[in-house]
């Protein structure tokens, strides 16, 4: 393999319904600045089913170009046909770097391409850098359940490709008009080839806004006890009209479904008010919360850990402090409304 | 009847590991050694679908010598056959290097008696990343079918299955031939308690141990380390956070102090009475 054949960086330009997921805009602002400093285009990839109108979306964000596979068969996201695409781009094009959002599409996808291509993967990554001189890309990401922090090299193969985490990079402002090239591909690929096929897909609309999307996350861990003590969090959280988060261990003894878990095996959120009740603060939990705007942990015990990652702690027995918080918010709420001033 | 193969590996529990802070390593020894949580999970499903169609689940470990164990415990579930590679030249593999050689332990086991299915784990806790199996269903060009939460139907005679897969807002419903790769979520089963007769018979059980010579075909450069593209190149301690402000006073004043926090916030909460 001649590395100096590869070049550009590259980004899976996820889409789902005719929207681009929010986590490729992301890549697309953390690729421009690899893409920069080693002074090389920004290319997407997109694949779908009549998405062509969304070339412009990705070159505002900071690609310079677009490879673009459109087709009825792209219709779903299918491992098996999605990787032909993305396999079929790379033999040709050859980047030198390749970025694909960690989300369930991304890391399948990813995953069977570097098989194919024979080349480097690193999952999960949190930070990006690149040598100017070489293109080694160093992604780094926790490792063992966030106990540490790893950074992955990939010296020998091309693309050197990483799965980044959602909501870790900042997507640039959008230019309206920014231009780019267009670069439209075709696959000779029927449905006989594909041994998948999509039945049917069933939304599952939730009552409370998704966690990841939530501003105001109250979020209760190992202590509270029992089922019945986390029934506290739900109460505080919907006089706060705020979503519900655990800590791994409230997950596991069964108190509240895996979707509402934050951290390194769960969610990553970052809400504008986080608070973690009866969180111990394991590194696992952190990793997963850490870039919240405002953090206020209540835990009994003084050396807990998430005291060193909130803005404010409280020492004390959560049963005592949060039905006060609720009633002295209802409260508030009540004062705003007599006094004509809105919550 | 089906023939169930369960890849599963033995790991440190990293909820409870202890760093050593001088040298940024882990200390294995403060660690009990575990089967993959997510794996359990993969062998409960394969258990059930043998008891729903009928058939033989084997399990498939790459690792040294004491992760005998984490086979004993798959066989406390219910699996039948246990088999394990270890050598010296499988160490020091990443994603790809490992893919390969239990690809090539799965191709062995394939020709006494050929795989309807691979039921995989979400991923491991200890490299957590959830690419070996994707990696085998590229190797062996069999469809992989990640995020599975529920198995709807197997139908060897007409050889198709049909699984939902979890998705960010829902799942889908997705049909694939056989023979195929699940990689399957925790909340696709809950793992019970092992009988009696399996904790006995797993007690006694010797699985079958292959070392890289039983195995056939095997490319010497694609194992271990010298088959690894990726190598960790750095590690270090997570940023420790400063540290916030504790709020002193009775249990009232803190109260009345987080109140007022929220209330600086105002805008967050009127929002959400605007849209009902």
């Amino acid at each position: 393999m001649n590395l100096e054949d590869y070049k550009g960086v590259w980004v899976f330009i996820e889409q789902k319904d005719g929207k681009i997921a929010r986590v490729s805009l992301e890549l697309l602002g953390a690729g421009r600045k690899l893409a920069d400093k080693r002074g090389v285009p920004l290319a997407g990839v997109l694949i779908g089913d009549r998405v062509k109108h969304l070339a412009q979306e990705v070159f505002a964000y900071g690609a310079d170009l677009l490879y673009l596979y459109d087709d009825p068969i792209f219709h779903h996201y299918r491992t098996e046909s999605y990787m032909r695409a993305v396999i079929d781009c790379c033999r040709k094009y050859k980047p030198e770097i390749f970025l694909y959002g960690a989300t369930s599409t991304g890391k399948d996808l990813a995953s069977a391409v570097a098989t194919d291509l024979a080349t480097g993967l690193t999952a999960d990554t949190t930070m990006l850098d690149v040598d100017a001189e070489t293109g080694l890309l160093e992604a780094s990401r926790p490792a063992f359940g966030g106990n540490i922090m790893a950074t992955i090299l990939c010296k020998k193969d091309r693309p050197q490709m990483a799965t980044v985490r959602p909501k870790v990079m900042k997507a640039l402002e959008p230019v309206p008009g920014r231009s780019g090239q267009l670069i439209e591909e075709h696959l000779p690929l029927g449905e006989e080839d594909i041994r998948t096929k999509v039945l049917e897909i069933v939304r599952e609309t939730q009552k409370k806004v998704r966690i990841d999307e939530a501003d105001i996350i109250v979020a209760g861990g190992k202590g509270l006890g029992s089922k019945e003590g986390f029934q506290l969090i739900h109460q505080f959280a919907d006089v706060l009209g705020a979503s519900v988060g655990a800590s791994r261990d409230a997950v596991e003894a069964g108190w509240i479904e895996h979707h509402h878990q934050v951290g390194q095996t769960g969610v990553t959120v970052t809400p504008k008010i986080y608070f973690a009740i009866g969180i111990s603060g394991a590194i696992q939990h952190l990793v997963g919360m850490q870039n919240s705007g405002l953090i206020i942990a209540i835990n009994k015990d003084p050396n807990a850990a998430i005291f060193q990652a909130c803005h404010y702690g409280i020492v004390g027995d959560a049963f005592e402090i949060v039905p006060l918080l609720i009633e002295g918010f209802q409260a508030a709420l009540a004062r705003e409304v007599q006094y004509g001033g809105k919550v | 009847m089906l023939h169930i193969v369960a890849c599963i590996k033995q790991v440190p529990d990293t909820k409870i590991i202890k760093m050593n802070p001088k040298t940024n390593t882990m200390d294995r020894s403060s660690a009990p050694a575990i089967l993959n949580p997510y794996d359990a999970h993969a062998v409960e499903e394969a258990v059930r679908l043998k008891n729903r169609y009928g058939g033989t689940v084997s399990v498939l470990t790459m690792g040294p010598p004491p992760a005998v164990k984490a086979i004993r415990k798959c066989i406390e579930i219910g699996a039948d056959e246990g088999y394990m590679i270890t050598d010296r030249a499988f160490a020091g593999a990443d994603t790809l290097a490992t893919s390969y050689a239990l690809t090539k332990a799965l191709e062995k086991i394939g020709k006494s008696r050929s795989i309807d299915l691979i039921i995989c784990g979400k991923m491991t806790i200890d490299g957590d990343t959830g690419q070996v199996g994707p990696g085998i269903a590229r190797r062996l060009d069999i469809p992989p079918l990640t995020s599975v939460k529920k198995v709807v139907e197997i139908n060897k005679e007409k050889g198709y299955a049909i699984v939902h897969r979890k998705l960010e807002d829902g799942y889908e419903v997705v049909q694939s031939t056989l023979p195929c790769l699940f990689s399957v979520e925790k909340e696709i089963n809950e793992v019970p308690y092992a009988p009696l007769p399996n904790m006995i018979r797993a007690a006694r059980y010797q699985p079958h141990i292959w070392s890289v010579d039983d195995l056939e075909d095997v490319d010497r450069t694609l194992l271990g380390l010298k088959g690894s593209p990726t190598i960790v190149s750095k590690v270090w301690p997570p940023e420790k956070p400063k540290g916030g402000e504790m709020l002193t006073g009775t249990p009232k004043e803190q109260a009345e102090r987080i109140i007022s926090l929220l209330l600086e916030r105002k805008e967050l909460f009127r929002a959400k009475e605007e849209l009902g």
